[in-house]
Formats: structure tokens, sequence, C-alpha cells
């Protein structure tokens, strides 16, 4: 009856804000993966010969193992041959001398984004000269957090600095059996971020991979690892919602949070990498395996995602709930477009007694997107009143996409208490037009009614993160008028 | 102020508007009543601008401009107000910011400063006393979990605040009970001067007890077939629409 299609198309169809390349020339190896390949990684980042030892043990598991299709998602068989192991930009003086050479594109999309100058510099990879301000930021930060006895460093500096560290924590959360991708990025990992927090401290500011993204760009399998002894503090920042880029097809990270006795660690991501064109090609395929080990009684882990990139998005934040009394906590906003598929949610497994964990997920899906949430929420045996609420609302853009939720409940002890609440509503043209006759453009009206559907989650970002991420799924839906 | 010309309107071929033609001048309360399905609500949305609507002839000036020929909010920015019969719930969106963001967007438009906060406070404070809504639900979500006379007295609230030019209320007081109608109608009187003028459209006559309006007029199948004073409205009141119709229909 009416027109509906048309407004809502235009609404969703605009192009990919961040489709830029920047020609920094890199240092990569052949395509192919085998025991060389990963021989010659180790051999780049100098590392000592446990840890080849450790990644040739991953491989060797690897081949043994087939991939996954259980996943809501359709994508053609991954060629990990074709796949280029090994990429990191060469020196810094090979980079553009000034924002004058940066891609005017790519300005525009961090001036969308609000973010400053100093900051934009250093995103772009701009060399470093005497008086950039970051590396003065940088230097002032360091020496805070090593006041602090914090450690904060890419991971294959944490391999050569602080092996005995590694050696006991990494793979303790997600063991190189786990699963396939995160099997594969045990053998091939090239970079990601390792933060120690000792006992009894709180990180005296929020640790970003901003921080350190001028000394080494992370690669598509990264791998990332965060202690927190007990009774400390830390809160991640992953990502920025500056438009991360990533030539390659697939990513695979892998990250592990311990947290000990009444250690706190909070982890956020928004993640905005190409999602493919309008026909799905092209784009990333972001198989992440995150989780969280609550070791310590009384310890908290919490989990908040802003997933608006990728192609495919394929991943679990979880948290296991081993001490008692511990907290999990998971908010996520996915939003699939165009061609995009997001299979998405959570793992909260409770083990201990008293331990509570909470699920906000809220799946928007525009265009031909297709949002699963998936999640499973395990009260084993020992988990004396255990609790989980978990709350799955949808919603639709448009009447192409789709949303669904697969939600898996074990409850093996009588005292576990489980809530699950879902709902999908759709954005309506009765809302648009009643918004639009107040006199808000569409744009807008779209913008304000999904950041009130997101509210819930926005509010557990940090401020600064919070207000990004607004703008991000601003732009991300912009294109109703034009 | 506003002219209407033999204006036809269809919706998906089927014709609802059959050469309707209304003037309304500055300061002016006009009531349109008529039975079910007589075109009452496809006038208020055409008017708005809402698409699904094919205008197959005729035309809409607002003061003297082509008013067909703008988008929703240009004509929201021009002045024209719609009172929603079915005021739609907006989940997440604060009503205060969502009114206080009208407001700016229209003034932006008209190129007058915004309200800052405080202004924008105040007003909307005694704004909200004229048609007795609870101050609480300012702080909640557009109409989400509002009564039905709660959803009108904020439709009328964002009258108040964006002090249109032209308002029309679509059966804004359906589903009200006699108190709510009261409250709504003292609002509505209280808005009404020479600058503005009013559409009212309703069903019933009760409501034309609490706001008087200069005209009256009958809308039967798409046309206008009757125009008087108040008068009409009580004998439609006593004798029902059959005898109009019948009397078009001839």
């Amino acid at each position: 009856m009416s027109s509906t299609p048309d407004t809502v198309n235009d609404l969703i169809s605009s192009g990919y804000e961040h489709g830029f390349v920047t020609d920094i020339e890199s240092d990569t190896v052949p395509p192919g993966l085998d025991e060389d390949t990963i021989r010659l990684i180790s051999a780049r980042k100098n590392e000592p010969d446990w840890m080849l030892e450790s990644r040739l043990k991953a491989y060797r598991h690897w081949l043994t193992m087939v991939d996954p299709e259980w996943a809501h998602v359709q994508h053609p068989r991954i060629d990990f041959q074709a796949i280029s192991y090994y990429s990191a930009p060469k020196k810094k003086g090979d980079g553009p001398k000034s924002l004058d050479e940066v891609d005017p594109q790519l300005l525009d999309a961090y001036n969308k984004l609000g973010i400053p100058l100093e900051e934009q510099k250093a995103l772009a990879g701009v060399a470093v000269d005497a008086v950039f301000d970051s590396v003065s930021v940088a230097t002032t930060f360091r020496k805070n957090l090593a006041d602090a006895g914090v450690i904060f460093c890419a991971m294959s500096e944490a391999v050569r600095e602080y092996p005995e560290l590694v050696k006991q924590y990494l793979g303790s959360v997600v063991p190189y059996t786990d699963n396939y991708f995160a099997c594969l990025n045990a053998a091939v990992f090239t970079d990601g971020t390792f933060v120690y927090i000792p006992e009894g401290v709180r990180c005296p500011m929020e640790l970003s991979t901003y921080f350190r993204i001028n000394e080494a760009r992370t690669g598509q399998f990264e791998r990332t690892l965060i202690v927190a002894e007990a009774g400390s503090y830390v809160s991640y920042l992953e990502g920025c919602t500056a438009p991360m880029r990533d030539e390659n097809q697939l990513h695979a990270a892998v990250v592990e949070l311990v947290a000990m006795d009444d250690a706190r660690i909070k982890y956020s991501t928004v993640q905005n990498w190409y999602p493919g064109d309008e026909q799905g090609r092209g784009g990333i395929y972001n198989f992440v395996t995150k989780r969280g080990d609550c070791r310590g009684e009384r310890s908290h882990i919490s989990w908040t995602q802003v997933e608006t990139g990728s192609a495919i998005t394929w991943k679990y934040p979880s948290c296991i709930l081993r001490g008692d009394d511990s907290v999990g906590e998971f908010y996520s906003v996915a939003v699939t477009r165009g061609r995009q598929q997001a299979d998405t949610g959570t793992k909260m497994i409770h083990m201990g007694r008293n331990t509570r964990s909470t699920i906000v997920s809220k799946g928007i899906s525009a265009g031909q997107g297709q949002n699963t949430y998936r999640g499973l929420v395990r009260m084993t045996q020992r988990a004396e009143n255990a609790r989980n609420h978990s709350q799955c609302d949808s919603l639709l853009i448009g009447d192409r996409c789709g949303a669904h939720t697969f939600p898996y409940l074990e409850v093996r002890n009588p005292t576990a208490k489980v809530e699950h609440e879902a709902t999908t509503s759709r954005l309506s043209e009765d809302q648009l037009f009643y918004c639009r006759q107040r006199g808000l453009s569409e744009e807008n009206a779209v913008s304000m009614l999904v950041n009130g559907f997101c509210k819930e989650v926005f509010k557990e970002l940090p401020m600064e993160f919070a207000v990004e991420a607004q703008k991000l799924l601003n732009i991300t839906l912009e294109g109703a008028v034009g | 102020m506003l002219s209407i010309k033999n204006l036809q309107v269809a919706i998906e071929d089927k014709a609802i508007l059959r050469a309707l033609n209304l003037d309304v001048g500055s300061g002016e309360v006009h009531a349109i009543m008529g039975p079910n399905g007589s075109g009452k609500s496809t006038l208020s949305h055409v008017l708005a601008g809402r698409e699904g609507y094919q205008v197959t002839a005729g035309e809409v000036l607002f003061e003297g401009e082509d008013l067909l020929a703008l988008q929703p909010e240009q004509r929201a920015h021009k002045g024209i107000f719609l009172g929603m019969q079915y005021p739609v719930e907006l989940p997440g969106v604060n009503n205060m910011m969502f009114m206080r963001e009208s407001l700016n967007a229209i003034r932006r438009a008209r190129g007058e400063a915004e309200l800052d906060a405080v202004e924008f406070m105040q007003r909307v404070r005694e704004k909200a006393r004229l048609v007795e809504l609870d101050e609480q639900l300012l702080k909640r979500n557009v109409n989400v979990g509002f009564s039905g006379g709660e959803k009108k007295r904020n439709e009328i609230l964002q009258m108040a605040m964006l002090e249109p030019r032209l308002a029309i209320l679509d059966e804004t007081d359906s589903g009200l009970d006699i108190d709510a109608l009261r409250i709504i109608a003292g609002g509505v009187n209280a808005l009404r001067s020479a600058e503005r003028s009013i559409i009212l459209i309703t069903h019933y006559q009760r409501l034309l007890d609490y706001i008087q309006p200069d005209t009256v007029h009958v809308l039967v199948d798409g046309r206008i077939v009757r125009s008087g004073d108040k008068q009409l409205a009580l004998e439609l009141e006593e004798k029902g629409y059959g005898w109009i119709e019948a009397e078009a229909a001839a």
C-alpha cells in the first residue's frame, strides 16, 4: 500500500565510508602455509624456541581438524593456501610524510568520526616527526603505566621480555585444541597485545590499541592476552572507532582474559571492517575466539561489543565463571546491512556457586543482512544459586533482512535460575513518518530510533567510546538523503 | 492560509478523495466530520505528506506555496502540524529529547537560533501544565507505555511546543473519557490565535462542545457535501450521517 521499500532501500544502501587503500609498502611473505611459513614468522619475530615449538604443535593439530559449518552463515570454502600469513609495513620512514599525502577520503572519514588531527596522523600511519604530540602522549602514558607496574606491550615483545608470564597464561583460556580458527591462530599469530595488571592495581587509564598503533600494526591473526591479578582492575578498548582496514579476507583473532580473585576486566570492542559491496563481494571474514576466565572468587569480566563491519562475523565472547560469586556480562550491538552476515553471541559457563551473568544482545538487520544471536548458558552441577538473565532484541529495517535467535540453555543444578527474553521489532514507516512530521530529517529519525534501540549497550561503553560508537552507527546507516 | 482546489487522491488506484475543495483562513477553526471511510484521515495524511497516496489531480496551496511539492519535514518546517490519530511509540527515544530535537530542527530550518537546555526546560514545563501532563512522562520514551489519553495529551503538548501555523488534529478526541477530552480541548483552545489555523477531524459532535469551530464541513465519499456553522454538527448528531449521505447520492 505505501511505498515503504523504496524509502528504506535508499536508507540502507549507502556505500562503505572507509573503503580506501593506503599505499604503504609492506614486507609480505608469499601466500601459502606449511611448517616453513611458521618457522619464518617465528624467525621474523625473533622468537625463542619454545614459542616456535608451541606454534608447530598447534599447526600439526590444525592439520587434523576440519573447518566448522554449524554457524548460520554462508561463504565459499576458504583456501588457506591462498593467504599470506605475514605482512608488516616497512619502516615508518616509508609511510606518508604528512597528512597532505594521506588519502583525503580517509581524512574525511576520520573527520566524520570526530577524531582529532594528531590521532588522525597516528591512525593514517604518518611518519612521526619530532613534534608529533602522540609521541609525548605515549611516553607520559608509558611512564604512568610503568609506575603502576602495569605491563602493556605487543605480544611479540611479551614473548621475548616476559616469557614466564606468557608461558603460564597463553593458551590457558583458549587452548590450541579449542576450535579450528583458534588452532590456526595459535600456529600463525603475528601480533597482538599483552596486558598484565599486578595485584591490587587499578590501571590508571583506559588501555587502547590506539596507543600502540605506530609501533606495530596488528595483523590478521592477532593474539591478545590480559591477566588481571587479585583485586586489580583494567578497562581495555579494542579497535577504536577508527575505520579499521584489513586487506585480507580472513581475520582469525584470539583474545584470552584471566581474572583472579576480586579482579575486574572490562573489554570493549568497536569493529568496523570492510563489509563487502552490495553484491556481497569482498569483505572480511571475522572469525574470532574471545573468552574470559573468571578464575578467582568474586571476579568480574564484562564484554561490550559494537559490531558494524565485516562481511561475516562469527564470534562469541564468553565467560567461564569458575570462581564462586564471579560475574560475567555480555553487551552487544551487531549491525548487518547489504549482504553482511553476523552469527554472534556469547557463552556463559557457570561453574562456581552464586555466579551471575547478564546478556544483552541487540541485533539490527537492514538491506539483505542476516543477523543471528547464538548464545549458550550452562549451569553446571556445582553452580549452586547461579543466575542468568538474557535479553535478545532484534530490529529489522526493511523487509529483505533476517533476524534469528538460537539460545541454548543447559541447566544441571536445580537451584540455578535462567531467564531469557527476546523481542523482534521493525523500524516502521509509521515511526519514520511521525519523526519527519515533527521536522526531523529521515536520516536523523533513523539514527535516533536506532540509537534508542541500542541505548542499553552504549551505556556500558566508556564515555568517549559510546559517543564514537553512536557516530559510527549513524555513518553505517547513513544515506537516507541524497 | 490553506487552499485546497479540486483535490483528487487515490490509494493503489482506488479513488479516495474526489474533487475536494477547502479554504481555511488565518485564525480559523474548521471541523471536518464524516462517516468511516469518507476520506478524513487520507486528507490529513496528504496534507502532512505521508507516502503511499497518489494525488491524481488538484492542488494544495499553503500560504501561496505548492504544499504537495514538499517533503513531510519541510512541511513541518513551514508550520504544519499533524496531531496523529494513533501516535506511534518510539522505544528508546526520550520524550523530552525528541521534542527538543524536533523544535530545534524546525528552528534551524527557519534560520532561528536553537533553544538552549534551560530555555527549553522552562518552556516544556509550562506547556506540560497546559495539558496537565505528568512531568514523569517527559522523562519516559515517546508514547511507550502511555495510556490512550496520555498519548493524545502528548500530541497537544508537542503542538504547544512547536507553535504551528496550521494544526490538523486527526480524531484527537477518539478514545478519550470526558475529563481527558476537557483537558485536551482546553489545551487546543489556549493555542487558538489570529495567526494559527486549526482543522479538527472528528467523528463526533462531542468535541465541538468544547472547541467551537468557525465552520463545519461534512465529508462523504471523498467530497465535502455540506458546510455550515456549529448548527450543522448538532443536526448530524441528531440525525446521523444517513440523511446527508442519501442527499449526496441523490
